[in-house]
């Protein structure tokens, strides 16, 4: 995959903007290390020498946990790297944005996956965090995601690119309560395998890094969200259902555990 | 209805549990008249497959008869008597359009897990194996659910007992496809096989059908050897010979041209590379043991093919690369394609070409299946091929 811009608005953009964005935020695809927010390392900074400072009385089992967190604590503050949140994976630019792309091949035509995502009200049925986007104009848009515990968060976002059966790009205005963009990119596959469809997502994590590790952790990180999105799309295009083990006969007395690990997607009825 | 549930590692049960449904308009649900215990059955009793659940299903080689059609299904109709290959595609993702049946895009409920495991993307869902595989229900059981029922189903209209049939299932298309893709040129290749189990078997009689020159067969069971004796094998038990000695002795010291491994991930053999891969396979710091895979690559001819129908599930050590590579090996893999095979194959079995049932060694009914299981696990009592009868009466194993 080549260099991904896509804060830049496309060329073949149907509208100008009517106001100025803020902005654009520089998009690193092969951003590899966690970077910390100075507050983060402020945070950590004082964690870690509290912890250190502890860990000089105490016994001897507390004194080398303590000293073991210190000494972590006070390392990502002083190196402004969350070792953490590399090792999961987790990229993120400059800005500290949490970046978040995947990619998936389905078995149908540019033009036609592309008009059903141009449909911004369809967006809630390919991405399942999104309540609903309801359309404002031309341009602008409203959108309304799930929060944790019931909550509900809405913003205004524009389109700053809309190419016909190549890609669609969105950025939130300002004043939004989770800064975010994203794009996605369709191009034919290879011999006669329909398209690839790239996503890629920008947003700022409440929390920072931290936050983005925790939110892996508890199972909440969007790029596994996206994965499953994506899955469900290509598998609603090809077959018009999804495909399902609920509800089948085992040996297990009420609900299969098994589910726990499925994705909710709607089969057709039988 | 009652069936086979994996109850934990090394218990398997007959239990009572619901009758399959129809969970979506392309299901089918199948009467199973006859299911089988297949090998690699015996690595899921073993918990060398992660992701089992207790209250599991197992079985993946069954035929019976249409009982119930969702309304989206098109070929079939109740009462029709079918065959359903042990793994299930959709028909319409490129893998799938390709043949690669087994790659299917589409039917992995599960394909999360699957992707954390093994990268890229997952493989099609399997009947009754693991959650990893999608955790459909299997059809060691009195009746299954068939997803993607038109694709899945084969339907027999000859007068072919169950028995002449009911390894197009899995066990001969998996022996076929093993010899197959070793692309054996007829009245030249010497073909070797490691494991004369129902698999190996079933691989180095297909190795013949496609004209191999020469079949050699490796196991340490007398009875296993002995049946592939009876169909024109030589045979070599490792436990007597140097086995890489016998084969390079037999073959003029180039080796067999191509070599199946039909054993898997659970080899037993000997020598200080058998016994680190028990210890650590005990330690769980690797699944695999991969003594046949081992022999395999050693003994295999320069430019020759490893062919491995044997299931492998995790990580191995000490694979012979640097003689892979210096011998320029092809190796091919994988699960079967299953639904490409059945049709072709009947028509072999339709023929007299190659009678399946000779594998069979004992029939019962599901009652029997849990002790069964261990004494096809055990090798004891002759034991190669195990066939149920879901409704038979229990209380008796028949031999032979």
């Amino acid at each position: 995959m080549g260099h991904v811009d896509f804060a830049t608005p496309g060329a073949a953009m149907t509208a100008q903007p009517t106001t100025q964005p803020s902005t654009p935020k520089p998009y690193r695809d092969h951003s590899t290390e966690s970077l910390l927010s100075p507050v983060e390392r402020g945070v950590m900074g004082v964690l870690g020498l509290g912890a250190l400072a502890l860990s000089l009385r105490g016994g001897p089992v507390e004194r080398l946990l303590l000293a073991a967190v210190g000494v972590g604590f006070t390392g990502m503050a002083a190196t402004g790297t969350n070792p953490l949140a590399t090792a999961l994976k987790i990229r993120q630019n400059e800005e500290g944005d949490t970046l978040v792309s995947d990619a998936v091949t389905v078995g149908q035509p540019p033009e036609r996956l592309y008009a059903i995502w141009r449909d911004l009200t369809n967006l809630p049925g390919l991405m399942k965090h999104l309540e609903s986007v309801q359309v404002l104009d031309e341009r602008r848009s409203r959108w309304t995601v799930k929060g944790p515990a019931g909550t509900a968060v809405s913003w205004d976002a524009e389109l700053t690119a809309d190419e016909p059966g190549r890609r669609i790009a969105w950025r939130s205005l300002p004043g939004a309560a989770i800064e975010n963009s994203g794009e996605v990119l369709f191009r034919p596959a290879p011999g006669d395998r329909g398209t690839e469809i790239r996503v890629n997502l920008a947003y700022h994590a409440p929390g920072g890094t931290t936050g983005a590790v925790i939110a892996r952790i508890a199972g909440q990180e969007p790029s596994q969200q996206l994965r499953d999105d994506l899955m469900r799309f290509k598998r609603e295009q090809e077959l018009g259902f999804a495909p399902t083990t609920k509800g089948q006969s085992s040996g297990r007395a009420e609900k299969d555990p098994g589910q726990a690990q499925q994705q909710t997607g709607q089969g057709g009825q039988k | 209805m009652k069936a086979i549930i994996w109850q934990g590692t090394n218990k398997v049960g007959v239990e009572r549990v619901p009758d399959p449904t129809l969970l979506l308009s392309t299901d089918a649900i199948v009467r199973v008249t006859s299911t089988a215990i297949c090998g690699s059955d015996l690595h899921l009793l073993d918990g060398y497959i992660p992701s089992m659940e207790k209250g599991d299903i197992l079985g993946h080689e069954f035929m019976g008869e249409i009982v119930e059609v969702g309304r989206d299904v098109k070929n079939l109709k109740v009462g029709d008597r079918v065959v359903v290959p042990f793994n299930i595609a959709c028909g319409v993702c490129d893998p799938c359009r390709r043949g690669l049946f087994s790659a299917c895009d589409n039917t992995n409920p599960n394909h999360r897990m699957a992707e954390a495991l093994y990268g890229a993307v997952s493989g099609g869902g399997l009947f009754g194996y693991s959650h990893l595989y999608g955790g459909y229900a299997g059809g060691q059981a009195q009746f299954v659910r068939v997803p993607f029922a038109d694709v899945g189903c084969f339907k027999i209209e000859s007068d072919l007992r169950d028995e002449q049939v009911l390894f197009l299932t899995d066990i001969f298309p998996t022996g076929y496809q093993a010899a197959e893709q070793c692309g054996i040129i007829p009245g030249r290749d010497v073909v070797a096989v490691f494991g004369a189990g129902p698999v190996g078997q079933f691989a180095a009689r297909s190795a013949m059908m496609l004209g191999a020159a020469h079949v050699i067969v490796i196991d340490r069971v007398p009875e296993r050897l002995n049946m592939a004796e009876a169909a024109g094998a030589q045979t070599i038990n490792y436990e007597k010979e140097d086995v890489l000695v016998a084969l390079r002795d037999a073959t003029g010291g180039r080796g067999p041209d191509h070599v199946i491994d039909a054993v898997g991930l659970e080899a037993h053999g000997h020598g200080p590379g058998a016994l680190m891969d028990t210890a650590k396979q005990k330690a769980r710091l690797n699944f695999d043991r991969i003594t046949a895979l081992r022999w395999a690559i050693l003994s295999c001819a320069k430019g020759g093919t490893v062919s491995v129908p044997g299931v492998y599930g995790g990580l191995v050590d000490k694979l012979p690369m640097g003689a892979a590579f210096a011998k320029g090996l092809t190796f091919r893999m994988g699960q079967t394609h299953t639904h490409r095979y059945v049709l072709p194959l009947l028509e072999r079995i339709e023929a007299g070409q190659i009678d399946p049932t000779f594998v069979i060694t004992h029939r019962a009914s599901l009652d029997e299946a849990p002790e069964l299981y261990k004494t096809f696990r055990d090798k004891h009592d002759g034991c190669i091929k195990v066939v149920l009868d879901p409704w038979g009466q229990p209380g008796q194993v028949q031999r032979g």
